[in-house]
């Protein structure tokens, strides 16, 4: 594999210039995400596996976003890169104007808690815990009092129409019931970007297009989501579809182009 | 998180795994369990000695020059021989000794010796502790009549045939009748009983209450010492200050009419409830040592146990810890849930430890001679000691907790 720096191809001009413009600092506010030349490799029992090779990527607020690629192609690790689970080892990430790159296990802590609300597959709720409890964790951590953390957890519920299942436990809950608290806890702390991990991977159909509502009106609503999934009629309710290809952007479409993409096959 | 959410939520995994969390308390449970139990046995003693033994021996802020102590323990030869070769204190050894107390000083003299009782009441003889007083002993003992009165100024002075008899002398010779006026006869001479005195109870088995008391220089008192021989010389003082004063003073006019040089120790006893306490004191001292090093096994095997326990709760709460730390959770916060999930896990196991042992201790006390006291301090001991091998056992689980990668925490089964 070449260890040649490829220009990667980015979707628009906007998003080109604000990936360069954050060479030289803080990029302007308007853009939630900003990564430039973003490298990970892993050492797997001596041999280096490099699951991103440079990604140059900017989102801006209130986007929502499809990454795809076939397995293998770094999509898992970008996510948990942009989700501040991981840091990249060489490359820039600004998170809302802050460079999280560099930060301390503690401070991407605070970070994931602040401004990343995750969505599982295997949706990761606490098993023992009622619907409630589970919302209100991220609230826990942020240092919530307890009255206030349970209204919210609360709202954040009625939100995606459980407002009658908050004393359910995950077991007593759907499938898709589970998958929307797990949204409402993602979205209780007020997030700056909702990431979704192939959010049905886990669904049938018609429970998928129940979720993939919820994303819908939530973007509607503002609500910045990025999603990874490998699945393209998922990818398609996205307005914005990143395709990876071995650790690199391989296109970057807004999605009038990527449906056109779609239509002759391309993906 | 706060600390009472990660307490609820301890108590909450404690409750879903009853009797794991069982097994796994049961050290710690057994450790706390004989330390309680020992501390109110060793403690119960402790309180019997000085209260029941001791202060009914030795009166309160007293002390008593005798010949040899009344409480002796000292089981070796040489000791033994040196106090059979003292000199007896004698009535001579009064005026001088009280001589050199300040005013305001209490005193009494008395000696005793056993004597068989008779009465034309009750065929059989009692045998009985006969003690020849002089007028302070009631007021230093604190020993009040039931019935009747006490010897009167005249009668200490006069030597009259009169005594003061205890509890079981008075319920043996007159149980249907009043004492009071009527006679026992003692070495064929009959005295006249003016008081009966308050129940004094009883300490290992030998009672307090079966004594007759005379006058010191009645007829009585006379034939119980014919050479001048006294058990005892007692000294009290209004304060605990003042009795090493007297003390002092006590032991350089004795030292003096015994002609002791500097380099010779004392041949007679000052003894007060603290020196009457010592030798319990050195036994305690074992008996603690014993019943706290014994326990502390216990709760190192409880600790390895719970730090076992809490390896595996780690192990298989993998992803819960991902998800956690997903949502925010920093370092310190997994590390606290974790150490509070084993201090929790681990005080209770003391607290029911405190139950146990205390019931353990009442048992025996009910099924031995061994009295048993519930000190207070104890059961926060108890507490405190499981909260601290709960801490101590889970700081490696839970730091090895809060150092997991969430990535790979999160892809855990």
């Amino acid at each position: 594999m070449s260890q040649d720096i490829i220009e990667a191809p980015l979707g628009a001009t906007a998003e080109r210039q604000a990936v360069v413009r954050a060479t030289g600092g803080a990029p302007d506010k308007d853009w939630v995400i900003v990564t430039r030349g973003i490298k990970r490799e892993y050492d797997m029992g001596g041999e280096i596996v490099r699951a991103l090779r440079g990604v140059d990527l900017a989102i801006q607020r209130n986007e929502y976003v499809a990454i795809m690629g076939p397995s293998g192609s770094g999509k898992s690790t970008l996510m948990n890169v942009i989700g501040c689970l991981d840091t990249p080892n060489d490359g820039e990430y600004w998170l809302n104007g802050t460079r999280v790159s560099s930060m301390s296990e503690d401070e991407l802590a605070r970070v994931r808690n602040k401004e990343i609300g995750f969505v599982f597959q295997t949706f990761n709720l606490l098993p023992r815990a009622t619907a409630l409890h589970n919302v209100e964790l991220p609230l826990v951590y942020a240092g919530v009092s307890g009255v206030e953390r349970k209204r919210r957890a609360r709202e954040a519920l009625e939100r995606v129409q459980l407002g009658s299942r908050v004393d359910h436990r995950p077991n007593e809950l759907s499938g898709g019931q589970r998958q929307r608290v797990a949204i409402a806890r993602a979205l209780v702390n007020n997030p700056s970007i909702l990431l979704a991990d192939e959010p049905t991977g886990n669904l049938d159909s018609t429970t998928s297009e129940e979720i993939m509502r919820v994303f819908e009106s939530l973007a509607s609503e503002g609500q910045t989501v990025i999603m990874v999934t490998h699945e393209p009629d998922i990818a398609a309710h996205a307005r914005r579809v990143v395709v990876l290809r071995d650790g690199l952007v391989a296109s970057d479409e807004r999605q009038s182009a990527f449906m056109e993409q779609l239509r002759r096959g391309g993906v | 998180m706060s600390f009472i959410e990660a307490i609820r939520l301890a108590l909450q995994q404690i409750w879903v795994q009853k009797l794991k969390s069982f097994f796994t308390l049961l050290g710690v449970m057994i450790g706390v369990t004989f330390l309680i139990a020992v501390v109110s046995i060793v403690g119960g003693m402790s309180k019997y000695m000085s209260e029941q033994l001791v202060g009914k021996v030795i009166a309160i802020n007293s002390f008593e020059l005798r010949r040899t102590p009344k409480i002796n323990f000292h089981g070796d030869e040489e000791t033994q021989r040196e106090l059979r070769r003292r000199p007896e204190v004698r009535i001579e050894d009064i005026a001088p000794v009280v001589a050199a107390l300040s005013p305001g000083t209490r005193w009494a003299a008395y000696a005793a010796n056993g004597f068989n009782v008779e009465s034309r009441y009750v065929n059989k003889p009692k045998p009985a502790s006969f003690f020849g007083v002089t007028d302070q002993y009631f007021e230093i003992k604190r020993m009040e009549p039931a019935k009747g009165r006490l010897f009167a100024p005249q009668e200490y002075v006069n030597a009259g045939n009169v005594i003061v008899i205890g509890d079981e002398i008075a319920t043996y010779y007159f149980p249907s009748v009043d004492p009071i006026g009527r006679e026992l006869i003692i070495k064929g001479a009959p005295y006249t009983v003016v008081g009966v005195m308050e129940k004094q109870g009883s300490a290992f088995g030998r009672s307090f209450d079966q004594f007759v008391m005379a006058p010191m220089n009645s007829p009585l008192g006379r034939l119980k010492t014919p050479h001048g021989a006294l058990n005892s010389i007692m000294v009290q003082t209004p304060s605990r200050d003042g009795m090493i004063a007297e003390m002092q003073a006590v032991r350089e006019v004795m030292r003096t009419r015994r002609h002791l040089r500097p380099s010779q120790k004392d041949n007679f006893e000052l003894e007060t409830s603290e020196s009457a306490l010592e030798f319990w004191n050195k036994i305690k001292s074992y008996l603690v040592v014993a019943g706290v090093a014994l326990p502390a096994i216990g709760l190192v095997v409880g600790a390895i146990v719970i730090m076992n326990i809490m390896l595996v709760a780690v192990a298989e709460r993998t992803r819960e810890i991902g998800i956690r730390k997903s949502l925010g959770a920093r370092r310190r916060d997994i590390m606290s849930q974790f150490l509070v999930e084993s201090a929790t896990l681990s005080t209770v196991g003391a607290a029911l430890g405190v139950a146990t042992g205390f019931a353990f201790a009442k048992l025996i006390s009910m099924v031995s001679p061994l009295p048993a006291a519930v000190e207070l301090w104890s059961v926060f001991l108890g507490v405190g000691i499981g909260a601290g091998v709960g801490v101590i056992a889970g700081v490696y689980p839970a730091s090895q907790a809060s150092r997991l990668d969430p990535i790979t925490a999160l892809r855990a089964e």
